[in-house]
């Protein structure tokens, strides 16, 4: 029997009852998937109709190395790419304007149409799903695109989705892809959806990450109403400038972090497809079912990984993804095993990659649609998390809205409150994390080295001298009035700021000089809140 | 100087990577143990860390690094002893095996990995600031 001391709560502090039952569920409407509010998932077939996109992240040392791994990944059974660029990059900065021990480290420098190119070579950017790892002003997405058009590919026939284009969650989390203020963020981010909705119309402009909130330290409730708060923003922006929900918010994607914690990782998917499909019909009117379908991809937790024993990685990230499928994710990525100790090797990549294989062809996972459907702990869980996230909808709602709420440091503190109460846990030993705080000795205690990721000095020259070599065989009178019409976009409401990015790509101007452009027109994005 | 005077550090990310969850839980259990924390935010610039520890008279230097920015932790050491500043310096994050005799080189007095607890940190702290201050013979 269950004592009073024995009090065990979720990640989002939930508290748990020893046995659900029929009085859990009393209020449950049975509903089916594939139909309004898409608790069950937003296709009446799920993953046995198709299965979801195994989407592995990929930025490797050099774009060569990037193409060399995408063309392993795809013979290996990846249906979909995602491109990490280097962090000089995510700073808005070319290869020779950082130290070069940096470049490539983590990711994949692109600064000019030569390096996407060469990440793009002998890969049918007309088939694949792409998803770039492009902050705002988008410049790969304009690489991409013009050479889509030098190389003959139809527009219509790029599918993939801007990932990092949620300015709103970098400022509150992941101060790594800050490049712009916030709200001149936003308004690049209304135009490059209002640009891809003419021009692209198989891409999402937009993908909102409760994936940044939640490695920050966000419980999985916080998770669905942050990222919610944000869409409610960013759809409310894209309204104001002319365009009706039914035109666009088909085109709104999620992105979110899948913990340990496995039924309320499911429970959290499922509860924030009703959730999205409620505020899109009650807030913006939306009418088509197709507009109310909550698409996500799913990362599993980096930040739930250690560095000691690290094969037990394997095992985590295999329960993570479990909790993701079972959730109805679209699309999944599953971390390496070493990625607590370097940037991902060949080896721990193939491994995350089969674990999804083995799951998908292995399990019976795909065969039937939301298997938790029904359950009276599941179904529980998911009223409950709903009903908390609501009331964190409802203080934002008081408080502005998340780009104010933000703006104040609210959601910023709210967060770092819980990473904290998260790691008095794990430090106090309520919370077991195996190998480090509990069964920490025995075989396997060290952590393994790892082969390190370094990039040869000699291939950053060569990347350098491949920028360089861009900024000078350029027609440079069309360089500087691209330039120009870049800086004179705050002035001009009317011009479309992606339209200018992708027209300075035209004009052979690098990533770096893109994003100073776009810098000497709105300023520079700074974090908002110090500790 | 007073030994009583709460123990100073100063906390930074240097480089190109931002994600500071970490060092921001950090800032707090030392706080929490009493101590004053600046913490200079990411992407701190090499000669703005060494002004701050100059400053702030820092008893200790904390440098959080994800991603690799590690890397530049000795040039970082150069610069703060060629200021003259002889604090503690210490690192924390994901820091590979083989760049750990790199950093001890360089005068880095002790490395953090990821799962080590946060008590060990703050008593790393507290001993360094408190050796600190009886060396100076306050």
């Amino acid at each position: 029997m269950a004592t009073d001391v024995d009090v065990r709560r979720n990640r989002s502090g939930i508290e748990l009852k020893q046995t659900y039952g029929p009085e859990d569920v009393a209020g449950l409407v049975p509903e089916q998937p594939g139909v309004p509010p898409f608790t069950r998932g937003i296709h009446p077939t799920m993953y046995r109709g198709q299965l979801w996109s195994k989407r592995q992240l990929v930025g490797l040392e050099t774009p060569e190395a990037f193409n060399e791994r995408q063309r392993q990944l795809i013979a290996a059974g990846q249906t979909a790419i995602s491109l990490i660029i280097c962090n000089s990059t995510y700073r808005g900065l070319d290869v020779d304007e950082v130290p070069v021990p940096l470049v490539g480290t983590c990711g994949t420098p692109m600064n000019c149409l030569g390096d996407v190119e060469i990440a793009f070579k002998d890969l049918e950017i007309g088939e694949l799903s792409i998803a770039l790892n492009d902050p705002s002003p988008f410049t790969l997405a304009a690489m991409l695109l013009v050479h889509a058009e030098r190389t003959g590919v139809d527009w219509n026939d790029i599918r993939g989705t801007s990932n990092q284009s949620d300015i709103i969650s970098h400022f509150v989390a992941n101060h790594m892809f800050l490049r712009l203020p916030p709200r001149a963020g936003l308004r690049v981010l209304v135009d490059h959806v209002n640009y891809m909705r003419e021009h692209v119309p198989n891409w999402n402009p937009i993908s909102v990450v409760g994936q940044h909130m939640q490695q920050a330290g966000a419980t999985p409730a916080q998770s669905v109403a942050f990222s919610l708060c944000t869409a409610i923003e960013y759809v409310g922006a894209v309204c104001a400038s002319g365009r009706g929900a039914d035109e666009f918010a088909a085109r709104v994607t999620y992105f979110h972090d899948i913990s340990m914690s496995l039924f309320e990782e499911a429970a959290k998917l499922r509860a924030q497809r009703r959730m999205w499909a409620r505020i899109l019909q009650e807030r913006f009117g939306a009418q088509e079912e197709r507009t109310l379908k909550f698409k996500v991809h799913t990362q599993t937790s980096g930040a739930d990984l250690t560095r000691q024993q690290p094969l037990n990685n394997i095992v985590r990230v295999t329960v993570q993804a479990l909790a993701a499928l079972l959730g109805g994710t679209q699309s999944l990525h599953t971390d390496a095993f070493d990625e607590a100790l370097a940037t991902p090797t060949e080896h721990a990549a193939r491994i995350a990659l089969q674990t999804q294989n083995i799951l998908a062809e292995e399990t019976g996972l795909a065969d039937v649609v939301d298997p938790l459907g029904g359950s009276y702990y599941v179904e529980a869980l998911t009223d409950e998390i709903e009903r908390r996230a609501w009331e964190i909808i409802e203080e934002v709602d008081r408080r502005g809205g998340m780009l104010q709420a933000v703006e104040d440091g609210y959601v910023q503190d709210e967060i770092g409150r819980s990473a904290w109460e998260f790691q008095e846990e794990v430090e106090s030993g309520r919370r077991t994390v195996v190998g480090v705080n509990r069964y920490a000795d025995g075989v396997g205690g060290e952590p393994e080295s790892v082969p390190v990721q370094r990039v040869a000095p000699e291939r950053v020259a060569a990347q350098i001298a491949r920028v360089r070599a861009s900024r000078e065989q350029r027609d440079q009178a069309a360089a500087e009035a691209a330039r120009e019409r870049i800086r004179g976009l705050a002035g001009d409401l009317s011009d479309n700021a992606f339209g200018a990015i992708v027209d300075g790509v035209r004009a052979g101007l690098t990533h770096g000089e893109l994003v100073a452009a776009t810098r000497d027109a709105f300023g520079f994005g700074r974090p908002l809140t110090a500790v | 100087m007073s030994t009583h005077s709460p123990i100073r550090v100063v906390l930074t990310k240097i480089g190109l990577d931002g994600h500071d969850r970490g060092v921001r839980v950090l800032a707090r259990a030392l706080r929490e143990a009493g101590m004053e924390v600046v913490y200079l935010g990411p992407w701190a610039e090499i000669p703005e860390v060494v002004s701050a520890a100059v400053q702030e008279d820092a008893d200790v230097v904390g440098v959080s690094s994800l991603a690799y920015d590690h890397l530049l932790v000795p040039d970082l050491m150069r610069e703060l002893r060629g200021a003259g500043y002889e604090g503690t310096v210490l690192v924390g994050g994901t820091i590979q095996n083989e760049d750990i005799p790199v950093l001890e080189e360089a005068g880095v007095a002790r490395i953090f990995h990821p799962g080590e607890p946060l008590a060990e940190v703050v008593e790393f702290v507290r001993a360094s600031g408190a050796s600190r201050r009886s060396s100076d013979g306050n």
